[in-house]
């Protein structure tokens, strides 16, 4: 299958990929990996006029330090996410995460910004960005501005990326010393989560003294689990206080029903994996 | 658009069109036909090649994402008729039935010992979770990877794909 024709720009600056996608009016887009993008244009689900290529600006590629911040360039691709031993260290969550998407060939490809503006209730990158309050920073004609994660995603495949922005680099405070588990519930290999469940959990003196809790694919938008988090903290990190906290998990979300899980399976799983997240977790 | 890329050693300058995948540029432009097209959604990897050294599907790739880099198929993969080590194995081990995965198996699998020189059986089975074999040939697959890394225990990725006459790929199988 072929794409439409297209018009195609590799600009080399954030600041010449914001004119050009402005220029280029309403029927542009950008594309980064292309993981999700070209799928869609090969199968003509979508024909840009123009695509403006974000793969060659170097300023938006890397992971670096910002005082108590970790600063992740949209451009970074799965697979450095991956291996970067400063996301390892201050944001083993979305490491985690990172690890379970898609194939090893996609995640060569894929971007965090990417995955954050395709929005797909399923991406496994969302909840992390959710639980660990992470700030996207975009840019546009009018300049920049830093968006949480909490207003970035608004609904299916939507975000509140406004006509010509570019997501341009991932804030995240420091979760030093957290531990951490993705856990992803699919049935075939390199399939999306039917539910997943990040967890990120920093214990003191035996107590769960903090915890982080996002849902993937449990309603339109990434969920925040607060009362899971709520119930644990203050807890001592035992199997009883965990089980008795995850059933809090399906409090506040709107699964949908599809081939793969109706409602209360839904609701079910979210349960069971928020249990085995935490668990899993506390034993990093 | 003028591309400049460098495939299998060869260095080639066209014009294509911005839509043109890098897999129909690799067979059409470049006869190299040995890299496939399976599913057409990226999902069974058989159009597998690597790109600056790391494996994509080619099938998610413009080739004018390609530009000014180096691309390596499963046809650059031998020397002076010697199979590379991995093909050598998947050769031993009887890795194939109808065949159609192996170019993307083999290039995967490449990428895969770069990362691991030394897999165990899941290592390999998620390295390879992006390539489907409708045969479901896997425990061959799996097997000749693990042979594979056993022979190449000097080295493997982008290294291995400049095979020296030094390589020790001969041996009987399992
Ligand atoms: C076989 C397969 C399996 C997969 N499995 C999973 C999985 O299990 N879990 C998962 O989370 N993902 C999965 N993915 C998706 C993968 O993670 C993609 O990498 C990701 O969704 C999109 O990232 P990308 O960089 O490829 O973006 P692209 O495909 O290039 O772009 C996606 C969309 O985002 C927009 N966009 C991209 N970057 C920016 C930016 N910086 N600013 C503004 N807009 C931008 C584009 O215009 C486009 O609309 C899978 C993909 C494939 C092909």
């Amino acid at each position: 299958m072929i794409p439409a024709a297209f018009d195609y720009v590799a600009p080399t600056t954030v600041d010449d990929a914001v004119r050009a996608l402005s220029e280029a009016g309403e029927d542009a887009k950008v594309i980064a990996g292309g993981q999700s993008l070209l799928p869609v244009l090969r199968m003509r689900l979508a024909a840009p006029s123009k695509l403006i290529d974000l793969g060659r600006i170097p300023e938006l590629r890397g992971v670096r330090e910002d005082g108590d911040t970790l600063v992740i360039g949209a451009m970074t691709t799965h697979y450095e996410v991956q291996r970067d031993p400063l996301v390892r260290e201050h944001a083993l969550l979305l490491a985690c995460a990172t690890d379970t998407v898609a194939d090893p060939q996609v995640r060569h490809r894929g971007t965090l910004g990417g995955s954050l503006a395709h929005a797909d209730p399923a991406g496994d990158l969302l909840a992390p960005a959710l639980a660990l309050d992470a700030e996207l920073v975009v840019s546009g004609m009018d300049g920049r501005r830093a968006v949480p994660a909490t207003e970035f995603f608004t609904d299916f495949f939507e975000t509140s990326l406004r006509p010509g922005e570019i997501l341009c680099e991932i804030r995240l405070p420091k979760y030093t010393g957290w531990s951490a588990h993705y856990e992803k519930f699919n049935r075939v290999a390199q399939a999306w989560s039917i539910v997943a469940v990040a967890a990120a959990v920093r214990v003191e003196n035996d107590t769960i003294a903090q915890a982080r809790v996002g849902l993937t694919n449990m309603a339109a938008t990434p969920v925040r689990a607060t009362a899971v988090e709520q119930a644990l903290i203050g807890q001592p990190a035992t199997p009883e206080a965990i089980t008795e906290a995850a059933q809090h998990a399906a409090e506040g979300t709107a699964p949908t029903t599809d081939g793969n899980a109706d409602v209360e399976y839904r609701q079910h799983l979210a349960r069971v994996l928020t249990s085995r997240a935490v668990t899993a977790a506390l034993s990093t | 658009m003028r591309i400049t890329v460098t495939v299998d050693g060869t260095k080639y300058s066209d014009d294509v069109e911005p839509r043109q995948l890098l897999v129909h540029y690799l067979r059409e432009r470049l006869g190299k036909v040995g890299t496939v097209v399976g599913c057409d959604t990226s999902n069974c990897g058989a159009c597998t090649v690597h790109l600056d050294g790391h494996s994509v599907k080619s099938c998610s790739v413009l080739a004018v994402q390609a530009d000014g880099s180096e691309v390596t198929t499963i046809e650059g993969l031998a020397r002076d008729g010697q199979l590379h080590p991995v093909q050598q194995a998947f050769h031993d081990n009887h890795a194939l039935q109808c065949g159609f995965c192996t170019p993307g198996m083999i290039m995967q699998s490449i990428d895969l010992l770069a990362d691991d020189p030394d897999p165990d059986e899941t290592a390999v089975r998620e390295g390879l979770e992006g390539n489907l074999c409708r045969c479901t040939g896997y425990q061959n697959i799996v097997r000749a990877v693990r042979d594979a890394a056993a022979k190449m225990s000097g080295g493997a990725g982008p290294e291995a794909e400049r095979v020296g006459e030094s390589q020790q790929v001969a041996g009987g199988g399992n």
